[in-house]
This record gives C-alpha cells, structure tokens and sequence, in this order.
C-alpha cells in the first residue's frame, strides 16, 4: 500500500518546538540540561522535515565512532544538539534532542581518560628504555 | 547464570567499548524500554552489575511470525542480543542443536539455573487433545508446566501465548488458552501484537537484564511503558481526529491527504501499542502512516472483535449478542452462530454481482 501523505500539515512539530524554548530557558537560568527522545513522539513524514527545517543548521557538526557511528549537530539555535545514534550497519537506533551547552557524549568519560593515560605512560616505557615509538 | 561469569558492563568493555560507548549504549536502551532519557545514570548503574540471563524460549500453537519479528530487531540485533546480552539456552527455530540434544540443552539450562531464568513463551496451549500440538512428544502443557516451574518469571509474547490469539477465535476448535490461563504462581508478563513490534520484544528482554525483574503491568498484564497509551492518542493524525476531518474511503481526497482513518474502521482509539511512536521496520512507518486503519492486533480477542472496517461507532450487536451467549450457552449458541454464518455466507454468494466480458466491454 503507497504511502497516502502528501504534505499535510499535522501540527506535531509545534509542541516540540515550545518544549525547546522552554529547555533553553532553564539552561540559561539554571544550567539545566534537557533531553528529549524523539522515538517517544508521535510525528508524521511533515511533521519531522517541519522540526528539521525549523531548527535549521548550526556551526559544529561531529561523528562519534563508538559500537557504530554517531551524529552531533548543533541547530542553528545554540546549544539545541540533533544526535543520531548508529549501529554498526548504519541503522538508526535512536535519536534525541539535547538542550546543553556540549552534549555529554562529546566530552571524553573520566573512565576512558584514566584508561589512556595508562595506556601512554605504557606505551613510553619502552621507549624511553631506547627503543622508538611506533 | 554462574556468579564467575562477567557484568554486561564487562563483556562490552573486553570488546574494546569505551566507556562513551557504553554510556551511548544506555542511551539507546532507555529509548528501546521507552524511559525517559533522565534514566540513563540509572541504566548505566544497574548494567554495571547485570549479568547475562538464561532464557528459554517454548513455541506452542503459533505461526512463528513472533520469532521472525524478533530476527528483524536492530536494536539490539538478534546477533547481539543472543551473543552478548543473553544466554539464549532453547529456542527450537534458532538453535543449532535439533532433537534429543536440543532437549538437553533445555534440561541443562533449566536445571543450571533453577529459579533464576527467564521463560518466553510464544504460541496458546491446547486443553483439548494435546495432540494437537506436542515438542518431542511431549504436550504443550506439561512442557510449560515443567519448564515454568523453575523459572523467575514468564513473558507471554504474542496474542497467542497473551490471550489465546488465532488458536483461540471462535469456535476454538484446540481449546486453546493463553499462557496466563494455566501459570498462577509466578509472574507473568504479556506483550502482544500480532505480532508484537520487534524492538518491544527485545526491549523488554533488555529491561529484565537491566533491572533484573518485569517492568509495571497494566490489568492485561502488559508492560505500561509499551501499551500505557492508545494508538489514536499517540496518533500523528490525531490534530484531524480533533478537527472532523476524515478519510470516507481508501482512495478519495481525505485519504490522500493524510486524514484520520476512524471511518474506516481503524482501532487505534481502543488499542494500546507503541505502533505509533516507535513504529516499524526500524522506524520508517506503521499501518496508520501507510493508509490503512489499527486492527487493534495487541487487544484481547481481536479475532472476534467484528469486521476490520467497520468504524468502532457503528453498532456490531448481532455478533457480539452471540459471542456474549456463547459464553454462557455453549455448544447451542454455538451452532446458532454456524448457522448464521451459512445464512450470512449464503446472502452474499446470492448478492454477489458476477462480472462477465460482455460488462467489461461495455465500460470501455
């Protein structure tokens, strides 16, 4: 059975749109990061290419490499983030909208910069023992 | 499930996760249980300490349309949800071992893990002759007696293990009842659909791992998170609904231009399912975005619930006055409803309108 949507205007985008100033509000008064799942949300075909278009494009753009490729956009209104999460095979597991000033996947995990800097202080050792780095 | 064995947390992390991995992995496991995104620390602390749980799966009467739903889960894939995040002891389509090991395996697995697997259950169970359907000669309802005894807890997927489902539809000639039917004393989780959508299948496979226990059931015992909320409530056509706008037929302007479907005979107002958030085929549509009404597939005995597109204002008395007396009639109204079935199938072979060439022509 095709597809029957032609372009008609459902309104959903709306409501997520205000839900956003208000976000927006609350990280400026308080620092208060907001996340919204857009798999929770009713939208039609419109509906997201009404929310896409009405965020626009913003300045960062960012992939995420980790168990499949990841997409953080900011929109043209700073601090409103689109990620897109990946699997390996390239399929669409989740989407959100973060309200913050950086996503927090963006920022390097305490427990991933402990790992490193063992994992250099290891990869040092021998050079400084003569040999050379690879 | 031995103690020795390592945590979700660790078998990721021996696979070169980081731990930016891990936390995106959260991430898309709250939206797969449908928790709001808040949860996140709470999934990341609680998979820290989740270890991989047994489970064994038993088909009884079913079509095996629940399975193939299951393969078609992307998130997590059948792949990762078998290698990684379970241990899925028995499941006699996608296990390699067939016959007497297969049983072993389950006797194994049952006995290994006594009070602490998970059992899944697909397919009604016949209470007449239990020939209709047996595994390894054993009938439906012994085996899930037995192997239910020493499980923590049960997921019904499917209408037919939820609520009887096809097997079960008027006259139910196998006496089929759903899984709830037969096991009281442990606790049973039903996630229907016909089948249900994939990554509800899964998703609550990976709450049971996260939080080690069933999430909040509704008076069908169904997982609220999934079916708290009615199709037409989350329906991105509801603004129509609400403006009197409705498709009349399949093809007219109202049905290309996307308007609510109700007068067709679409269920969503009656049935609770995550078809219109979460959707199919990893997210691209579901029947509503298509053009064709909810056939209300995740609600008891939707088989007998009246025609499809007949819209749910539309009064369907004379079938639900014999359902109602033969429940408390039995075989007579039984039979009453036989022949009204013939009387019924007998007016429209007699007001069916045969097309013959000649009619064809003339239309050119």
């Amino acid at each position: 059975m095709p597809s029957t949507d032609t372009g008609a205007e459902h309104g959903n985008a709306l409501p997520i749109l205000n839900e956003i100033r208000h976000a927006l509000a609350r990280l400026i008064e308080s620092g208060e990061t907001t996340v919204i799942d857009l798999g929770a949300l009713p939208l039609g075909p419109q509906d997201e290419a009404e929310l896409f278009a009405a965020l626009g494009e913003g300045e960062v753009e960012a992939t995420i490499h980790a168990g499949g490729p990841s997409s953080v956009r900011e929109t043209a209104f700073h601090g409103v983030w689109l990620l897109t999460h990946r699997n390996e095979a390239g399929e669409t597991l989740a989407r959100f909208i973060e309200v913050a000033f950086v996503p927090e996947l963006l920022m390097s995990q305490a427990e991933d910069v402990a790992d490193s800097a063992a994992a250099l202080a290891k990869k040092l050792k021998p050079a400084q023992n003569g040999r050379t780095l690879k | 499930m031995a103690f020795d064995e390592p945590t979700i947390a660790e078998i990721l992390r021996r696979q070169g996760i980081s731990r930016r991995g891990f936390l995106k992995f959260c991430a898309t496991t709250a939206s797969l249980m449908a928790l709001p995104p808040s949860m996140v620390p709470a999934i990341a602390a609680a998979l820290e300490k989740a270890r991989r749980p047994s489970v064994i799966w038993l088909s009884f009467q079913e079509c095996t349309g629940c399975t193939e739903s299951l393969t078609r889960s992307h998130t997590p894939s059948i792949e990762g949800l078998i290698l990684e995040q379970i241990s899925l002891d028995y499941h006699h389509t996608l296990q390699a071992a067939s016959g007497e090991a297969a049983e072993a395996a389950r006797e194994a697995a049952m006995r290994e893990n006594h009070g602490k697997y998970l059992l899944v259950v697909d397919g009604s169970i016949p209470m007449g002759n239990a020939g209709y359907s047996t595994i390894a000669g054993v009938s439906n309802l012994d085996m899930l007696k037995e192997t239910a005894a020493g499980a923590a807890a049960v997921i019904a997927v499917g209408s037919c293990a939820a609520y009887g489902g096809l097997p079960a539809a008027l006259p139910n000639p196998t006496g089929a009842v759903p899984v709830s039917a037969i096991i009281k004393d442990k606790p049973v989780m039903n996630v229907p659909g016909c089948p249900p959508i994939p990554v509800v299948i899964t998703g609550v496979l990976a709450h049971f791992l996260t939080f080690a226990a069933l999430p909040e059931l509704d008076d069908h015992g169904r997982p609220k998170v999934f079916y708290g909320e009615s199709i037409h409530d989350r329906c991105y056509r509801r603004p129509f609904y609400d403006q009197g706008k409705f498709a009349e037929t399949f093809d007219d302007e109202g049905a290309r231009k996307g308007w609510c479907l109700f007068k067709l005979g679409c269920k969503g107002p009656v049935t609770y399912n995550a078809c219109a958030t979460t959707k199919w085929n990893q997210g691209v549509s579901f029947p509503i975005q298509s053009g064709h009404g909810c056939i209300g597939c995740s609600e008891p005995g939707f088989w007998d619930m009246g025609p499809l597109y007949k819209p749910l204002s539309m009064p369907i008395a004379p079938v639900q006055m014999m359902v109602g007396a033969a429940a408390a009639g039995g075989a007579i109204a039984g039979a009453a409803m036989a022949m009204r079935n013939r009387a019924a199938k007998k007016s429209a072979q007699a007001a069916h309108q045969k097309v013959t060439v000649e009619d064809l022509e003339k239309a050119k």
